[in-house]
């Protein structure tokens, strides 16, 4: 597509001379390097809850932010008006940073690109389509939730969707932009039975429109995912606490690969040296069965993009190969200072923060063992299905996960399930436990969300079932 | 503030000119300044205004919200018109509607939320703050290697409210925080930590000095940290991680979450559901305080509501619609979520303070945990179950003997807030929702 076609040039009337003309302000004081980020985002949401419609709900922001560079130090400011002078006011601040004169130099912004392979193309973006064809799939999900047992009380379903507009233009000549749909699913249940009240949650997505929801995906089996879950915690027994032999499921559980190394592979904290991984690079971390990559480039993935939020194309890059650390997640800044390459993880929530390097689709690689082998190979330990969210202290390397559905493992089989109960191990190490993996890689159904700096980003996770030889469950049960 | 005023009003005109049986405006525009400063050279300085207007319409019982970054007229005409075609799409619903007229703020109280000296202090001041609470970090301790630098953050924020009831109301308040984040190295291996001190005012933030010399003490602690046998101990909270289990009490008695029922604290008014010395309160008038405001995100006035007294559960927190749902009134806790719909938000959340030292408190434990910080997300306020990972200090015969990590506490919140013993003298506020030392006769600690 032509930039003539993109919303910037077509409602803000933003070209490519202005575009020139912002970069040589952002470099006036004589920065190393600058960039510059439009963006145009709308969103709609509706929720269903006591079976009605509450709410539905549209947002429409814009803003650009300009980021100077001077050796270590950025300069960043930003506009939610895309007004000639109070962009430039906003450049002139964010150059403030470097301290000599410059004219910006001989600078020469060529007319903004698309990707050449869209990872995300749809027939109609989610934002175009009427709210009465997502209320269907809203009320679809009600339905099956209420019909799956009595004993589902309350279910809240909601829908999201997200069109982003960015363009992005750099000093060093990148001049891209892109269309990034991204749509959302989530269905809550509460059960309630003799006084005790439990939750269930089942969410999807990607970067897709309407489309998306069938399948797998489709409104009814997410409804029936999250009232299953709801009503089999009814019953669940006290988690068991210590150390014990854990198979995690494939799919979601990827979550422990996104806290316990992706976080600490991020190349700000390793050129910093405040991660438990820095210098760690080319040394073994992990068992010899485990290969880890982070992936920005998988079709219609929510961690997907087809530029990161510098313009740098995404990529498929190895982390870890069989067990051998092998590379960082890089911006641009830490990748210069460092001297290493650009791997296409530089992100942004949006237009008013600064960029650092983040995750994309993160999932280990599928081994050989069968899963059902992997379960019947555990005398007794425990079997994680569902988490909650995971954190980890990148410094210490300690990480947790909390296991939303567990079932107890006793002489090779599943028994009862059991409740929530949080999942604690270090980073660097719990990978050399992983004993065995399955030949089922899944990626997660589309619902994860990254925290960082107070930022928050989509992302991927994913994983084949996996064997861990030890790890400490923090449940109540001595 | 006038400029954000009109702005308000004519989009409330407009969405009434366009069939709007009822509407609410909020802008909130936002002066900040951020700087963060690393092994002494400045890192990043981020510097902004930013502006954001939320909007929620009904038709009769019906209802649609919007929010937008853009206020050029063509895009607010466009949405207002967009939102009342959505809310003709929505369900009727009973408990919907603005806040009755009677129940809407008049007089606006002067809560002491802006400090005007924060005008003459310089941007070159605010990186002098960053950069001397990191110096005093790098210097308490040789073991202080690193640095993830400090900080310097200010805001200066503006709140316009307007409604179709013919209510408009304004605040404004001025926010300022310092924080240093050292990392600390022995041979074990590395820790981090922070501390910080946020204030409306700035006369009342911590020194620089004070703040990097505090987070280098807390990193330090931390070295050599390691796990313990699985077992059942007493366990203190510090102010920091205090706070949060008054948070998950906070969420549970929001009056959305309890007409959900997907709270552990459902059908539990005038019960006892803590120990017998527990009160807390959401007070929305204390003077300079990080949560006030006179009047919540929907024009109804704040109040001071007792949560917990005596043990005793007095009330549960409440918008407009929350407390038509549940038969009750509003408290002024109506908050509006990012995309305009209203929720329950606390104010000036808090455990009022006990008469313990935090010294006496940990001298009273023979052997147990005192937890210096949590992480994780293992808590389900819909059932109470309650586990998180832990970074702590172990208590031998009374004193701090050494630090622990990588093991995790266990239990429920209802048995938690039963359990508490003890409370601490030092109620902190690092944000609206904020504790003193608890301590909790016992819970399951997993670690060997």
């Amino acid at each position: 597509m032509e930039f003539n076609k993109s919303i910037f040039l077509e409602s803000y009337g933003v070209s490519t001379q202005d575009l020139e003309l912002y970069l040589r302000e952002a470099l006036g004081r004589g920065g190393d390097y600058a960039d510059i980020y439009f963006e145009h985002k709308i969103n709609y949401s509706i929720v269903l809850e006591e079976q009605i419609i509450k709410t539905a709900t549209k947002a429409v922001n814009v803003g650009v932010g300009v980021r100077v560079i001077s050796g270590e130090k950025t300069g960043y400011a930003y506009s939610e008006d895309l007004d000639r002078q109070l962009v430039l006011k906003a450049a002139r601040t964010a150059a403030f940073i470097a301290s000599s004169s410059s004219d910006g130099g001989k600078l020469k912004v060529n007319a903004p690109r698309v990707s050449d392979h869209n990872l995300y193309t749809v027939p109609l973006l989610s934002t175009d389509i009427g709210i009465q064809e997502k209320i269907a799939l809203l009320r679809e999900a009600d339905h099956a939730a209420r019909a799956f047992d009595p004993r589902i009380q309350q279910v809240q379903t909601s829908y999201l969707d997200e069109t982003k507009h960015v363009l992005i233009v750099s000093s060093d000549g990148r001049s891209v932009w892109d269309v990034q749909p991204l749509v959302r699913f989530n269905v809550s249940c509460i059960a309630e039975e003799n006084g005790k009240r439990q939750s269930g949650y089942q969410g999807g997505g990607g970067r897709s429109s309407l489309e998306i929801f069938r399948d797998d995906l489709n409104p009814a089996a997410l409804a029936n995912e999250a009232a299953r879950q709801a009503i089999l915690q009814l019953g669940a027994i006290e988690a068991p606490a210590g150390t014990m032999e854990v198979v995690l499921a494939n799919g979601w559980p990827g979550i422990l690969l996104h806290e316990a190394i992706g976080h600490g592979l991020e190349a700000d904290f390793n050129r910093k040296q405040t991660s438990a991984f820095s210098g760690l690079l080319g040394q073994t971390v992990a068992s010899e069965l485990c290969t880890v990559v982070d992936d920005g480039t998988i079709p219609f993935r929510r961690g997907s993009l087809n530029f990161d939020d510098e313009g740098n194309p995404t990529q498929n890059t190895v982390l870890i190969e069989n067990g051998v650390l092998k590379g960082y997640l890089q911006d641009h800044l830490s990748s210069k200072l460092m001297k290493a390459p650009l791997t296409g993880n530089g992100r942004r929530q949006s237009y008013d923060n600064i960029p650092i390097p983040r995750m994309t689709n993160t999932f280990m690689m599928a081994g050989e063992s069968a899963p059902e082998d992997i379960i019947r190979s555990v005398k007794k330990g425990l079997y994680a299905v569902h988490f909650g969210g995971g954190q980890v202290d990148i410094t210490s390397g300690k990480f947790v996960f909390s296991a939303s559905e567990a079932y107890l493992i006793e002489d090779g089989k599943l028994t009862a399930p059991v409740k929530g109960a949080t999942l604690i191990g270090d980073g660097p190490t719990v990978l050399r436990e992983v004993t065995m993996v399955g030949n089922d890689l899944k990626l997660d159904q589309g619902v994860g969300i990254c925290g960082k700096e107070g930022q928050t980003i989509p992302v991927s996770v994913g994983l084949p079932t996996i064997k861990i030889r030890e790890i400490t469950v923090g449940g109540t049960e001595k | 503030m006038q400029r954000l005023k009109d702005a308000a009003n004519q989009v409330v005109h407009r969405a009434s000119l366009k069939g709007a049986t009822e509407a609410d405006v909020f802008i909130r525009e936002e002066e900040k300044f951020s700087v963060t400063v690393r092994l002494g050279e400045v890192e990043t300085l981020k510097e902004s205004a930013s502006r954001n207007l939320r909007l929620r319409v009904f038709i009769g019982k019906k209802t649609a919200t919007s929010q937008t970054s853009d206020f050029s007229p063509a895009v607010l005409d466009s949405l207002v018109d967009e939102t009342i075609q959505m809310a003709r799409l929505t369900s009727d619903d009973e408990s919907g509607g603005l806040p009755e007229s009677t129940a809407v703020a008049g007089d606006i109280p002067d809560l002491e939320l802006v400090d005007p000296e924060w005008k003459h202090f310089t941007p070159e001041q605010r990186i002098d703050w960053a950069r001397r609470a990191e110096a005093a970090s790098m210097k308490f301790d040789s073991r202080i290697t690193n640095s993830e630098g400090g900080a310097f953050d200010f805001e200066h924020a503006r709140t316009v409210l307007a409604n179709s009831g013919g209510f408009s109301g304004e605040y404004e308040g001025t926010g300022g925080s310092v924080i240093a984040m050292p990392v600390a190295r022995s041979a074990e291996g590395m820790q981090r930590d922070y501390w910080a001190s946020v204030s409306r005012f700035r006369n009342e933030l911590e020194a620089p000095e004070s703040v990097g010399q505090r987070a280098a003490q807390r990193a330090v602690r931390r070295l050599g940290a390691r796990k313990v046998r699985t077992c059942e101990v007493p366990v203190i909270f510090d102010p920091l991680t205090a706070r949060t289990i008054v948070g998950h009490v906070f969420q549970a008695c929001a009056g959305d979450a309890v007409y959900r029922r997907s709270s552990f604290l459902v059908e539990k008014l005038g019960s006892k559901v803590a120990a017998s010395n527990v009160t807390i309160v959401d007070n929305a008038r204390l003077k300079r305080g990080l949560g006030s405001s006179p009047f919540d995100e929907e024009g109804v006035p704040t109040q001071s509501t007792p949560i917990v007294e005596n043990g005793v559960l007095q009330n549960y927190l409440h918008s407009t619609y929350s407390a038509r749902k549940l038969g009750s009134r509003s408290t002024g806790n109506g908050s509006r979520a990012a995309s305009g719909s209203i929720m329950v938000g606390p104010t000036n959340f808090y455990l009022e303070p006990g008469t313990s030292a935090p010294e006496e408190i940990i001298e009273s434990v023979k052997s147990g945990l005192y937890v210096i910080e949590l992480i994780g997300h293992g808590v389900n306020t819909v059932s109470g179950d309650y586990s998180r990972g832990v970074v702590g200090l172990w208590i031998e015969n009374g004193k701090l003997a050494f630090p622990v990590q990588e093991i995790t506490i266990a239990g429920n919140l209802r048995d938690m807030l039963n359990d508490v013993d003890a409370i601490g003298n030092d109620l902190t506020f690092l944000g609206p929702i904020a504790s003193p030392t608890i301590k909790i006769r016992q819970m399951v600690i997993s670690g060997e």
